[in-house]
């Protein structure tokens, strides 16, 4: 059986020393030794961003494609083979900002792919401008004056879309972050996870010690329930959207291979291609 | 007698004119006709002149013709549009409800039949259509029983009331004629057909078909005219294989996802039309870098933006070429026909995998949805050949060095491995990457995995990259066009040799790697070239000036008003081209 040190590569990341990103990929590392997978069976598809470079740093069939649509890669690769066990990561700007369109499909969709978020309120790779999870007022390159657009409540929009497993962590908590990554894979359909993962480059407001004394615990919250959507949405909303762990989890939704029609039950990469010619002539005669 | 009848029917969008074309064109089509229909239609449900024009012969035609033997009417608009395309002896056959007034030029015949009030009379206005169907049948000729299959088919699940009424509609149009012009009047009587079964379909039929028998199982797409026919086909069709159809949010992530499980192991296409292909450009580049085997199908209509949705033009050519930002290698392919467009999208598939490029197969408007007779497709000429992807055990590397995905070879093509596979694990980015598909910026890696890119498509193999007509060694013209013009390049060239010109014919079925070689001793040996396309800068005419060369002989025959070449078109501004010494 694999051990998280299988997953593991030769390759040394080009973050920042002290980036949240690193936390993240560990955690990624053990919570797919932890639920069993062996390197062979995980794609981890990423965008573009600092965070993007992550599908690089895992020794499992990555896929760094292009910004904004690690999502609809994902999806086709889950679809080509179920057996599969699809990662799909990236940055807030990447998920939030080009690929929101994704997100929010990937969503209503269901079709069974994690999404780790690496959050960290600002675009690291272009050198420090806003991005839609920025708080109103910040200060960045690209807003001298402070931003002046609303910043996004991505749980709360992760909740209005249907979502069946919304999480959100913080990367600095590795113990939880490893537990609540099993989860989503272990969840039969869409599942996004947040995690905060601060910026020690560009964004000197959101760091680790802000994150410290702002972020909620839902553990400490007394009869959180995260089968209660409705519970789920008013948390966030009196939290800010600040709050670490498990927000809300639908385990009876169906995915969407199993509700799609004569969808294959084995990975369909491995079918045989042939039309007998039986069903070909039958096809033909359809259009006589 | 006659060998070919020019049909249309008309009217307002939303009152069955397409299924009065559809029975009238399937019961013929049964007989042994040779059928090419062409649907005028705008970019809305109902309301607004629509019309279905619809060629029968004993002879296959691939055209829309020049006039209009017989008009059917159900509103004075289709007459005033249409009145114009009718000869002399052409007949207009229209509905009593709207007093229909021929106009002043015409001089065709025009018989008035109360299509709505007989179709009333048995029940509800909707069988106004199948009136029509039955007036027509009496003034080809044509036996009412012909339609009882079609019409068990579409309404048997109706009952057989249903069924029966809709028979007795067909008898009673047909009634109404003869009382009307009496049996003398039947001089469009069509000469029998030959009786062979035949398809009938449209070119997203076959290119969606061709995609089935050519092992595509899944497919991501989003619907735009005129593409929307593949995904229609392939949801109700690809369930039966275990695949399915993605309706997904934008064509960003049609191409994207179409890329996902391409690489995933699962042929997999998506399919629009400009708009879309505009989105999908840095996908294509995403593919090309990453060699993962994409096949897109653009349906090409009018742009540019929303441009003209519903009509024919050719002016995606250069941007399928050349679309995308930096250099990757591609394939983009152009089928004429109907039957091309099958075995193209089976061909488009085992190419995308063998070089693992993107694969675009090109066709229009007319071709996409031009409804016509097809020969039975041939099972035999199907084949799946997925080229250099891994079918073997990979040993397990001590180092746990990554998989040599992009291994640089001879012919550029590398083994392919899908994820999943044991000991595989290669790296895949759209950042210029080493031979396992981690990102490298060192200069010699960059110019050898841009070379071995490249040069993939050097000597692609690709059967019949020109369709050729060319009987003269040394013609006075070569007409050259590529997708749905061949109908009428084809039908004008008879008349231009009877003009006394010699004439070849060379249609572009392979539109890159552009088959220079071959072309060029055609226009080596011609007088003068002429290329026809639908666009209004002569794209295809500069590709050919650009890789063969020859540009003192080339002229250019553009049409970009929306409607399909005529063969008379064709025919005129060749004569003035003469007329002023142009050729």
């Amino acid at each position: 059986m694999a051990t998280f040190k299988d997953f593991r590569n030769q390759v040394k990341p080009n973050w920042c020393p002290g980036c949240g990103d690193f936390s993240v990929q560990a955690a990624i590392q053990r919570a797919a030794a932890n639920v069993g997978l062996e390197p062979d069976d995980l794609a981890v598809i990423s965008g573009i961003g600092c965070s993007g470079r992550i599908s690089g740093y895992i020794n499992a069939y990555g896929f760094h494609g292009i910004h904004g649509r690690s999502l609809p890669i994902a999806q086709g690769v889950k679809m080509a083979n179920r057996d599969l066990t699809v990662i799909a990561s990236g940055g807030d700007g990447d998920g939030f900002a080009i690929g929101m369109g994704h997100t929010i499909h990937a969503m209503r969709r269901n079709i069974d792919v994690t999404y780790i978020v690496m959050d960290n309120q600002i675009y690291g790779l272009t050198k420090g401008q806003t991005s839609p999870t920025s708080a109103e007022g910040f200060k960045t390159k690209s807003t001298p004056s402070g931003s002046i657009e609303s910043s996004l409540s991505i749980m709360e929009l992760a909740l209005s879309s249907g979502c069946g497993f919304v999480a959100q962590s913080f990367s600095t908590d590795l113990k939880d972050l490893v537990a609540i990554i099993e989860q989503g894979i272990q969840h039969k359909g869409f599942s996004l996870i947040n995690v905060f993962s601060p910026c020690v480059t560009f964004n000197k407001v959101n760091t680790y010690d802000w994150f410290k004394q702002n972020l909620v615990s839902l553990k400490d919250i007394e009869d959180y329930d995260p089968h209660n959507r409705m519970m789920a949405m008013q948390t966030l909303m009196e939290h800010n959207g600040l709050v670490k762990g498990l927000i809300y989890q639908n385990p009876n939704r169906p995915s969407y291979q199993e509700s799609v029609r004569g969808y294959s039950s084995s990975a369909l990469s491995k079918q045989d291609l042939t039309l007998p010619e039986e069903k070909f002539s039958e096809l033909m005669a359809e259009f006589m | 007698m006659i060998e070919q009848l020019s049909w249309k029917v008309g009217g307002q969008q939303g009152e069955g004119i397409d299924s009065t074309g559809e029975i009238f064109a399937i019961a013929l089509n049964r007989l042994g006709y040779y059928l090419y229909g062409y649907r005028h239609f705008s970019s809305r449900i109902k309301g607004g002149h629509t019309n279905n024009k619809i060629r029968v012969s004993t002879k296959e035609v691939r055209a829309v013709s020049d006039d209009l033997d017989m008009l059917i009417a159900f509103d004075q608009e289709t007459i005033d549009v249409n009145a114009h395309e009718l000869h002399s002896g052409g007949i207009i056959i229209a509905d009593a409800k709207f007093n229909p007034v021929k106009p002043n030029h015409c001089q065709a015949t025009l018989v008035i039949i109360p299509f709505t009030e007989i179709a009333t009379e048995l029940g509800t206005s909707l069988m106004k259509n199948m009136v029509a169907i039955g007036a027509t049948s009496a003034a080809l000729g044509i036996d009412t029983a012909t339609y009882q299959a079609v019409v068990d088919e579409i309404f048997g699940r109706k009952g057989e009331k249903v069924v029966n009424n809709n028979m007795e509609a067909i008898q009673r149009g047909a009634d109404a004629y003869i009382a009307s012009v009496g049996e003398s009047v039947q001089t469009l009587s069509l000469k029998k057909a030959d009786g062979k079964n035949r398809l009938f379909m449209i070119g997203n039929d076959a290119i969606a078909l061709g995609a089935l028998a050519g092992g595509a199982r899944l497919m991501a797409a989003y619907p735009i005219t005129p593409a929307s026919e593949i995904m229609e086909y392939l949801i109700k069709k690809l369930p039966e294989f275990g695949g399915t159809v993605v309706q997904t949010e934008d064509e960003i992530a049609a191409a994207t996802m179409a890329i996902g499980s391409n690489y995933a192991g699962v042929r997999t296409l998506t399919a629009s039309a400009g708009p879309g292909l505009s989105l999908m450009m840095e996908a294509i580049g995403l593919s090309g870098i990453t060699e993962t085997p994409l096949v897109i199908v653009d349906t090409q209509r009018g742009g540019p933006s929303t441009g003209l949705p519903t009509k024919q033009e050719q002016s995606d050519l250069l941007a399928m070429i050349y679309g995308t930002h930096g250099e990757i290698p591609k394939i983009v392919i152009a089928p004429s026909t109907v039957e091309e467009a099958f075995y193209d999208a089976i061909e488009a598939f085992n190419l995308a995998e063998e070089y693992q490029c993107p694969v675009i197969l090109l066709s229009d408007l007319q071709l996409s949805l031009g409804k016509q007779s097809v020969e039975p497709l041939d099972y035999d000429k199907i084949q799946i050949r997925r080229g250099k992807l891994n079918e073997e055990e990979i040993a397990e590397r001590e180092d746990k060095s990554y998989y040599k995905r992009f291994e640089l070879t001879d012919d550029g093509v590398s083994n392919r491995v899908i994820p999943g596979t044991k000991n595989g694990i290669f790296h895949v980015t759209g950042v210029e990457h080493d031979e396992t598909g981690k990102p490298s910026e060192v200069p010699q890696n960059r110019k050898d995995q841009m070379e071995k890119r490249l040069r993939k498509i050097h000597n692609i193999s690709f059967q019949n990259p020109i369709y050729k007509a060319a009987p003269h060694p040394e013609p006075d013209l070569l007409l050259i066009g590529f997708n749905s013009t061949r109908g009428s390049i084809e039908e004008v060239m008879p008349r231009l040799e009877a003009d006394g010109l010699k004439v070849n014919h060379a249609q572009i079925r392979l539109v890159h790697p552009f088959p220079a070689d071959e072309l060029k001793p055609m226009l080596q040996a011609a007088k003068k070239v002429i290329v026809i396309e639908h666009n209004a800068t002569g794209q295809l005419a500069s590709l050919v000036k650009m890789n063969v060369g020859y540009g003192e002989k080339i002229e250019s025959i553009l049409k970009y008003d929306g409607n399909p070449f005529l063969p008379g078109d064709i025919h005129q501004q060749c004569k003035e081209m003469f007329a002023n010494g142009h050729i």
